[in-house]
């Protein structure tokens, strides 16, 4: 550390703090920071909307399996809580990564971040063979409404995840390529966050199939 | 320009492609979303037509039925599968590309930066994105007509198990039900897009000194229908995923066991629930009303104010009622079920709270009513469209109280009624919105102002036209004439409707073909007309303090400051009779 130039100086200063003026204030926007502001509000927009789309799967979940007498409820792979596991080591990893670079240890930072990417990695081969398993055992998406909602709620959620990942990967090569500018910051920030939200999302899906699947 | 913080003026990108397909400046993207409406209007009107037709003469022989669909349409005879084609067709155009489509993703993508003083919205590249998604979902929909079987038969509400199981149900069940599924995901998607773009900009990209409380109404609408959208579009996303695996897995979300149609027994599903589609559709498809009607309401709140020269009337009220509408139009949905088979506690429920309703319905059309009371109004052809937009707002509404109770509506639901209700309010009036947007700002968008004779002309011909093809629909509704028939001519108590429907049909057709009043006078003014000054009607929003058309990044570099609300008319002492919102702050007079 400690590399003298204004790169580096730069990834350390980070972006100016945006200034907080509060929703419904007068809406001041001199441009400075006003783009970290909407990424952001975006990504929060985002969340709600990420949410929606799981609430009406829960409530057609708990709407189908009280209406009828067919619902079986299905063997879950054991190897969910593996990949639950990584998913939420991922999250740590990214986070202390996070904080890292916050200090300013950008090398530690390169580390932590690609840890963290390698486990939500893992994490989408840890579903595949999790459905691997349920197909060797003759459980398809249309065997009995239990497994029709595991498949669309994991296959949903592993979507989200890819899009993650990809922004994982995006600020994984960034960092690597030692372009990490006040800009990305955000980019970081963002991807984070979206992360850590797939992880409670996560954590509620496995209280479902165990609940109520 | 001493301080480097001063912005630069942007430049617009070079080179066709750049500058007007994949454009990425949110005026461009407005008006590719307006024309991609346009085209989608005149395809559902265009249907509805036929239909009309078919109605009054359904044993005609018709050329161009049997040119269109030589399978369906054999011998030019239209058979009643592909009537109720072209009504699928025409309800799931009509609402999902020209309702949501213009007002918000057309008018507000123009305006909404303009109006709060931003140089574009937040993500300009997702607004790219979500316009062609947008473009894509209606493609993939209009595929729908050219393959094997032809369009889905199944309503735009696309109910289960008519749309779950395939080809046997019907001839448009087969891939036009699933190209109709998919090109709704789609869309789903793309809207998803745009809400989060107009959500972020609104909140986050307000020029210095635009506090909420001093964004035009539109605005609000904007911001409250993209709140909708999100959430809306999310859920209906999720159940139209559930809804093609139940087509092409072969699972059971919504089709029960032991179907019996077209004299087979459905064999492979079973426990299905078809009320779930009904719930989670409803649950956007209310919500979508409010999509397509809200920004007909700012507009028709920013005109009624700029027009007859006064201050909105309770700007403050007006706010409020937005945002209730908005939040009590996700907990009505149900009152589109009564028919379906609903506890009648439920049902008294949703229909208490649709009543709740009429109070910030109320309060806005009195709230207008105050604006144009002792104004000096100016009949100008965008002010028509905005007073007729009132008149049907009111007129299609006070049908909506009678369908909210659950005892009125199990007669009404099936008939006629329902069809002049959601015609007036949905459709027409947010139509009537859309020609009031356009007659406004037609002058910023393109520069040149817009033929007034022919303007007022059109103005009376569609105005008195759509009133005569809905009141009698609300008549022979109660009369008892089912919708959804395609020919009711050896039906004994429908015989004395005919008459009727003959009157309806000939005004149907009246007015649409006044609509090419509209289409020439749109493309003659955007060539030949006027040139327009930068502010013609003395407005006082952002958009008409720069010049018309505007500069590529809106105000040339400049950062605006807001001083003013969006309505100060006629203000004692001000100088002119408007107070543009970047006029110097008024000082307090010294006495």
């Amino acid at each position: 550390m400690g590399m003298p130039g204004s790169l580096t100086h730069d990834i350390i200063k980070g972006p100016p703090p945006p200034v907080d003026r509060g929703f419904g204030g007068d809406g001041g926007n001199d441009g400075r920071g006003s783009s970290r502001r909407a990424s952001f509000t975006g990504l929060y927009v985002l969340l709600a909307a990420s949410t929606m789309i799981f609430a009406a799967f829960t409530s057609a979940l708990v709407v189908r399996r009280g209406l009828s007498d067919d619902w079986v409820s299905m063997p879950k792979p054991s190897i969910l809580f593996v990949n639950t596991a990584l998913l939420l080591a991922s999250s740590a990893a990214l986070e202390i990564g996070r904080r890292t670079l916050k200090s300013g240890e950008r090398s530690r930072f390169n580390l932590w971040w690609s840890v963290g990417t390698g486990l939500g990695l893992l994490f989408l081969v840890g579903q595949a063979l999790a459905w691997r398993e349920l197909k060797i055992a003759g459980i398809y998406v249309a065997s009995n409404p239990s497994s029709s909602f595991f498949y669309v709620l994991t296959a949903s959620h592993a979507l989200h995840l890819l899009g993650g990942v990809t922004a994982l990967v995006y600020v994984d090569v960034q960092a690597l390529r030692l372009s990490l500018g006040p800009a990305k910051r955000t980019a970081i920030d963002i991807s984070a966050i979206f992360w850590h939200f797939l992880d409670g999302l996560w954590l509620y899906l496995m209280v479902l199939f165990y609940v109520w699947g | 320009m001493s301080s480097p913080a001063a912005h630069t003026a942007h430049h617009a990108p070079q080179g066709f492609i750049r500058k007007y397909i994949f454009s990425l400046d949110h005026k461009v993207i407005g008006l590719q979303y307006y024309f991609l409406g346009l085209f989608s209007v005149f395809v559902g009107m265009t249907l509805s037509v036929m239909m009309r037709y078919h109605m009054v003469h359904p044993d005609a022989k018709v050329a161009i039925f049997k040119l269109l669909w030589p399978g369906s349409a054999a011998g030019g005879i239209m058979t009643p599968e592909l009537y109720l084609s072209l009504m699928t067709m025409h309800g799931t155009i009509m609402v999902f590309f020209v309702l949501t489509t213009v007002p918000q993703s057309g008018f507000g993508n123009y305006f909404l930066p303009i109006q709060i003083g931003a140089e574009d919205m937040a993500f300009p590249v997702l607004n790219m994105m979500s316009f062609w998604t947008t473009f894509l979902a209606l493609v993939v929909m209009m595929a729908a007509f050219f393959v094997q079987g032809g369009a889905p038969l199944s309503g735009w509400t696309g109910y289960p198990p008519l749309s779950g199981i395939g080809r046997i149900t019907g001839p448009g069940e087969g891939t036009g039900q699933t190209l109709w599924i998919v090109s709704i995901a789609i869309f789903c998607g793309a809207s998803l897009m745009g809400a989060i773009n107009f959500i972020a900009t609104t909140i986050d990209l307000r020029c210095k000194g635009m506090k909420l409380m001093r964004m035009p109404l539109t605005c609000w609408t904007w911001l409250v229908t993209a709140i909708l959208g999100l959430l809306g579009f999310a859920v209906l996303l999720a159940a139209g995923v559930l809804l093609i695996l139940d087509r092409s897995l072969g699972t059971s979300f919504f089709i029960p066991g032991g179907l019996f149609i077209s004299d087979q027994i459905i064999s492979g599903h079973k426990g299905g629930s078809p009320l779930l589609w009904q719930h989670l559709f409803w649950f956007f498809g209310h919500p979508e009303v409010y999509i397509a009607i809200l920004p007909g309401m700012g507009v028709t709140s920013h005109l009624l104010s700029t027009f007859s020269r006064k201050p909105i009337f309770g700007y403050k009220a007006m706010v409020y009622a937005i945002l209730s509408i908005g939040f009590l139009g996700f907990l009505v949905w149900g009152h589109h079920m009564f028919m379906s088979g609903m506890n009648p506690y439920s049902a008294m429920a949703f229909a208490t709270l649709t009543m709740c309703i009429g109070v910030p319905s109320a309060i806005k059309t009195f709230n207008w009513i105050g604006t144009l009371w002792g104004g000096k109004i100016h009949f100008d052809t965008a002010m028509l469209f905005a007073l007729g937009f009132v008149s049907l707002f009111v007129t299609g509404g006070i049908s909506g109280i009678f369908l909210g109770q659950p005892a009125l509506d199990l007669y009404f639901h099936d008939t006629y009624f329902v069809v002049g209700h959601f015609h007036m309010i949905m459709g027409v009036a947010a139509i009537f919105g859309m020609f009031a947007g356009t007659f406004y700002w037609f002058p910023k968008m393109f520069g040149r102002m817009m033929n007034e004779p022919l303007g007022k002309i059109h103005f009376y011909l569609t105005f008195i036209g759509v009133y005569c093809i809905f009141t009698p629909m609300h008549f022979i509704g109660l009369a008892g004439n089912p919708r959804r028939y395609s020919d009711f001519s050896n039906v004994e108590f429908l015989a004395n409707l005919i008459p009727v429907h003959q009157f309806m049909s000939y005004a149907a057709y009246i007015t649409a073909g006044a609509q090419i009043i509209f289409v020439i006078n749109l493309f003659w003014s955007m060539m030949k007309g006027p040139k327009a000054p930068a502010n013609p009607w003395n407005a006082t929003s952002l958009e008409w303090g720069i010049p018309s058309p505007p500069p590529f990044d809106n105000f040339a570099g400049v950062h605006p400051v807001v001083n003013h609300g969006p309505y100060e008319y006629s203000v004692p002492g001000a100088p002119t009779d408007f107070t543009m919102q970047t006029d110097p702050p008024t000082v307090p007079a010294e006495h």
